[in-house]
């Protein structure tokens, strides 16, 4: 099963759409923590482990559709994105540990909210050009 | 009374953490975007791209400055903070007014608005969270 058939964009499919699902059921629930004054759970780091590989493979269909000759629209930024995506479930993580009160659970808050954003902004910088 | 007041005196904790956080997410966004920029088409927008260089480099230097509270961390931060403070201001003010100036997004282009305003915003976080931490004078 292709991933990206629909659109002819690599960053736009199933994995996409289950890591934006995914990271903003962790934020809902890592606010509902931080609210609650708890600190990060097991839950919370296992969900932002299962996160990080589903940007893991996102990452590695777009490298595939690179190599393959595929071009984003906008390459800098496209690459800029990607990388910067695939390191913030790590930095929570590393974090959220760092920090077992109720701030550590609002740092996964903060970075599952910000994670489908960026998820976003690397499907536009794809296709600029391609349209 | 000591004990329950150092967590509170300190820039790495709690709030403090969160806050570094942030930092450090726009530490790696703006390095990774300002080094491709850097590397792929440095010619087009030197300006806009050494800009960027630089904002990254305030953010990683805040970040580290944040984290290791003490003394000379809260000065860095400090000074950090403000130098950002001023930059998305002027730079704002500045690829509002003139726009070949900055033929290419920056962090600081129009205050921030690319990335929510958060540019604008993190600084003045910054300088209060350094402040509600600032120690009591002996």
């Amino acid at each position: 099963m292709t991933v990206a058939a629909a659109t002819g964009s690599p960053v736009d499919g199933l994995l996409a759409t289950a890591s934006i699902v995914l990271s903003l059921l962790l934020a809902v629930w890592s606010l509902v923590s931080a609210m609650r004054n708890r600190p990060p759970d097991r839950w919370q780091l296992i969900g932002l482990g299962v996160l990080e590989l589903l940007l893991l493979a996102l990452a590695v269909v777009a490298l595939v559709a690179i190599a393959g000759g595929d071009r984003p629209g906008e390459p800098g930024a496209f690459f800029g994105y990607l990388v910067t995506l695939v390191c913030l479930p790590p930095l929570a993580a590393v974090l959220a540990r760092m920090e077992p009160t109720r701030w550590g659970s609002a740092i996964v808050c903060a970075v599952c909210l910000v994670t489908p954003v960026v998820v976003v902004r690397l499907q536009q910088t794809w296709e600029v050009l391609g349209g | 009374m000591v004990d329950t007041a150092t967590p509170r005196r300190t820039t790495n904790r709690g709030p403090g953490r969160l806050l570094i956080a942030v930092y450090i997410l726009f530490a790696i966004a703006a390095t990774s975007r300002a080094l491709l920029q850097i590397v792929t088409k440095f010619d087009e927008a030197p300006v806009a791209y050494a800009l960027s260089a630089v904002a990254a480099l305030i953010y990683i230097v805040a970040a580290i400055g944040l984290a290791r509270a003490g003394h000379a961390g809260r000065r860095l931060a400090l000074v950090c903070c403000s130098v950002e403070l001023v930059g998305v201001v002027v730079v704002g003010i500045l690829s509002l007014a003139d726009k070949a100036l900055f033929p290419d997004e920056t962090v600081w282009s129009q205050f921030g608005s690319g990335y929510g305003y958060i540019p604008l915003l993190l600084p003045l976080l910054g300088l209060v969270w350094l402040y509600r931490t600032r120690p009591t004078t002996p």
